[in-house]
């Protein structure tokens, strides 16, 4: 089981979608890296040797933001938005979507469950 | 799609012009009544107070070097939603 940035990766996929297991790695970042350590896409996690190991860790380390740092990066972006009280940040604070979709109807990922709202009225039976 | 880095950023001339003379000292400090939503806040804002319309009134707004690089009109909301009669 090899061990990147704090996460396991699972050994029995190839590279490419390996990496991917980490928090602000994709498929494309995770190809950047594999050709930068000289490892092919589809060599299996756990058919990597030591030295290509170090190879990819030293390459997530000193090039990419990868997890906690990452994830706080993204509080801190919303925070600020938060802090200067414009419109994204009073769109974050209500829980509401953010670049300007609907919400008459959908954006559920955002408002969450529906709460059914008391004394609307249904509308008549044909 | 995002403004062309080549034009810089959009400022209505008119506003520029007053908070210019207030930096160089050449028109006395205060609240900069604006219906331009649309300008975006340049590090020259720092420190001053608009009055921002938000179509009804004028909303004061006092900007920091945080808001630099947004828009007026984005610290002056246009719609008040207090929410649906009945709901809490």
């Amino acid at each position: 089981m090899a061990r990147i940035a704090g996460i396991d990766i699972p050994k029995n996929k190839r590279g490419e979608i390996g990496l991917t297991y980490i928090y602000g790695i994709g498929r494309s970042t995770a190809q950047r890296i594999l050709t930068q350590a000289g490892i092919s896409w589809d060599k299996k996690v756990h058919e990597w040797n030591d030295d290509e190991l170090a190879a990819i860790r030293n390459f997530i380390t000193s090039e990419i933001k990868v997890e906690g740092a990452l994830r706080s990066e993204v509080q801190m972006n919303i925070k600020r938005l938060l802090d200067i009280a414009c419109y994204r940040g009073l769109r974050h604070r209500k829980g509401l979507p953010v670049r300007g979709q609907r919400t008459k109807t959908n954006s559920r990922t955002r408002k969450g469950k529906r709460r059914t709202v008391a004394g609307k009225k249904k509308a008549p039976k044909k | 799609m995002a403004r062309s880095i080549k034009k810089g950023p959009y400022v209505d001339a008119k506003l520029e012009k007053k908070v210019v003379a207030i930096n160089d000292g050449s028109a006395k400090k205060g609240v900069i009544k604006t219906w331009s939503r649309r300008s975006t806040i340049t590090p020259d804002f720092v420190g001053h107070t608009f009055a921002v319309h938000n179509g009804n009134k004028f909303i004061p707004v006092y900007v920091t070097e945080f808001m630099v690089g947004h828009k007026l009109g984005e610290f002056a909301p246009t719609r008040n939603f207090k929410g649906h009669s009945g709901s809490k």
